[in-house]
């Protein structure tokens, strides 16, 4: 793991590389996490990536729900030859949830970002198919935000499916 | 008698030399075909769950696929959101339902890394036992189902006969076959019993051979290694981009193992050795499989021999139940019990990412906790989700019938793509 001067040392280097990038860090149990602009995540992830951190483990979203702005994604860089893990963390609003796609720099970022733009509603510009994976196609709303709602969809049977709306037209 | 000379002439007579590109064998004088479009699943026995592939096919060499998931997506993370920690490990244990014992791991690992939570030795050594049987049992699955896929029933017999003695020894340790709910927060729920450490060495004793076995019916079966050696090759920087590890990673010769790299739960403390391929074909894949089956009897063993004494799960009363015995005497012990079945434990605000290495690659979890007894976000990185985008780049331009081959290599496990 990066210790907290590592990440102040790579924070410092993302700051020269253009300003207003980030945006604070974190140490916490041992974890690096950075936190960019939401905009100019692709150029932040280069720099971590070209500094080794080559392997995107995962990405994944998060709903801060209460917190403003709400939504969170999180990239988890690993760099296989030290060892070393460092997360890069973007924070968007629900009215504007746009984050550049990061499928050219990792090309498994597809999927994954599928996934978060099916659960939370992110929406990844350039992303080459940004559509739902998980959900049905015409699915309606993101089931992973905090003020979604646990239940309420009708269970199909066939005693009901001429009931069931959208289902049977 | 000569007839079984000639056969066993026959089958030593098999070569090694890279077989030639078979799909374009005939490219020059083949007429132009039209591309067709099929679509394969979600029901198909040769997809190992509700895998829907849609395959653009000329003639019978695949062009172009995608795969299509989340017939089986069960709302877990979500479902996760609403419970208490400790409610949450028998959910996420159902996700990749072949590496039970993994998922607990990987969610328990982020609580107590969350709470600053240190495991003690006993347990760590348990949980490695645990997860070790796991392996061999998830592999012996993949094997008998995958020789399945290639014709041979037999091997599915075998594999699941020793695959049962496994599930036998999880019911022993902890009363369930699957989704046993051992691994708790803070260490396990119970010691082993009397004789489970006997019947774990009397398995590990007849694993080997019964790996040996099972490579002298597939090693040098012809129809096997025409199925899987120079098959769905894809280079190692490829799949450093998809983001593939495990097995998969490892048979081109990158010899990444979280267990290695990064030990967790005293991985450090065994003797093992991490088995890799050499150019990534699926038979490669196969072997390193198989290499794997005896390294983990290895590692039990091990840890058998080195079993530490002492307690099996932490004594921090506020994360852990206290023991039955201290109820009928001690208030506190009364308090805290009730406190932790009533409303379950507090994890400090933060959030985490853990990774441990699963049988199919590196299995991450995140938790983010807001300081309640629910955790505020849990999400799990699979392997099987993140190892499918690269089954695209193994069949194309191979033919049809390789593609069933490789999906079985890859061992995707659909309850942990779709979650």
């Amino acid at each position: 793991m990066p210790d907290a001067t590592g990440l102040e040392l790579l924070a410092h280097e993302l700051r020269e590389r253009d300003g207003g990038l980030v945006l604070g860090t974190a140490y916490f149990r041992e974890r690096a996490t950075v936190e960019v602009a939401p905009a100019r995540v692709i150029g932040a992830l280069e720099t971590v990536r070209d500094r080794g951190y080559r392997f995107l483990c995962s990405l994944h979203g998060v709903d801060y729900y209460p917190e403003e702005p709400r939504l969170g994604v999180l990239y988890e860089l690993l760099d296989m030859e030290r060892v070393d893990r460092v997360t890069v963390k973007v924070r968007v609003p629900t009215d504007a949830p746009e984050v550049p796609s990061a499928t050219g720099l990792f090309p498994t970022a597809n999927y994954q970002e599928r996934e978060v733009y099916d659960m939370f509603g992110v929406v990844f510009d350039g992303h080459p198919n940004l559509r739902r994976i998980l959900m049905p196609d015409d699915y309606e709303g993101y089931p992973q935000r905090r003020d979604f709602p646990i239940g309420g969809e009708p269970v199909l049977f066939t005693h009901n499916e001429n009931k069931v709306p959208r289902w049977f037209a | 008698m000569s007839a079984t000379s000639e056969y066993r002439r026959r089958e030593q007579s098999i070569t090694l030399s890279p077989l030639e590109d078979r799909a374009d064998e005939h490219a020059a004088d083949r007429p132009e075909q039209e591309l067709l479009t099929l679509n394969m699943g979600p029901h198909h026995p040769a997809t190992h769950g509700v895998l829907r592939l849609l395959v653009t096919l000329e003639g019978e060499v695949v062009r172009e696929l995608e795969p299509i998931v989340g017939y089986l997506h069960t709302g877990i993370e979500k479902t996760c959101e609403d419970k208490a920690y400790w409610k949450v490990i028998p959910v996420i244990e159902r996700m990749d339902y072949l590496a039970y014992y993994f998922n607990a791991m990987v969610f328990c690992g982020a609580v107590e890394s969350l709470l600053d939570l240190e495991i003690p030795p006993r347990a760590q050594y348990l949980r490695v036992i645990h997860m070790e049987l796991n392996r061999i049992m998830s592999h012996l699955v993949w094997l008998g189902t995958s020789a399945l896929d290639l014709g041979a029933i037999s091997m599915f017999w075998y594999c699941f006969r020793e695959r049962e003695s496994v599930l036998d020894l999880f019911e022993m340790s902890s009363g369930q076959r699957m989704h046993t709910r051992y691994f708790q927060v803070g260490g396990v729920i119970e010691d082993i019993p009397l004789g489970f450490a006997e019947r774990v060495r009397a398995f590990c004793a007849a694993m080997p051979a019964r790996v040996d076995q099972y490579e002298a019916i597939l090693d040098r079966n012809e129809i096997v290694l025409q199925r899987l050696r120079q098959i769905g090759i894809v280079s190692e920087r490829r799949l450093l981009e998809l983001g593939v590890t495990g097995p998969l990673l490892r048979a081109t010769g990158n010899p990444w193992d979280l267990r290695k790299a990064a030990p967790y739960c005293s991985y450090d403390h065994f003797d093992f050795k991490i088995p890799v391929g050499t150019v990534g074909d699926n038979y490669d894949r196969f072997r390193v499989r198989m290499a794997e089956l005896r390294e983990s009897t290895k590692i039990i063993e091990q840890a058998l021999d080195g079993l530490p004494e002492g307690p099996f799960i932490t004594n921090d009363r506020k994360v852990a139940l206290p023991p039955r015995h201290e109820l009928a005497t001690s208030m506190e012990a009364l308090i805290h019990h009730f406190k932790l079945v009533t409303e379950g434990l507090r994890v400090p605000p933060g959030e985490f990412y853990y990774p441990v290495e699963s049988p199919r690659g590196e299995l991450g979890c995140f938790v983010r906790s807001d300081g309640s007894a629910k955790p505020a976000r849990v999400h799990v990185r699979d392997p099987s989700f993140v190892n499918l985008q690269a089954f695209p780049d193994m069949v194309r331009d191979g033919y049809i019938a390789d593609m069933i081959a490789t999906i079985a290599v890859l061992d995707p496990i659909l309850g942990g793509v779709d979650r």
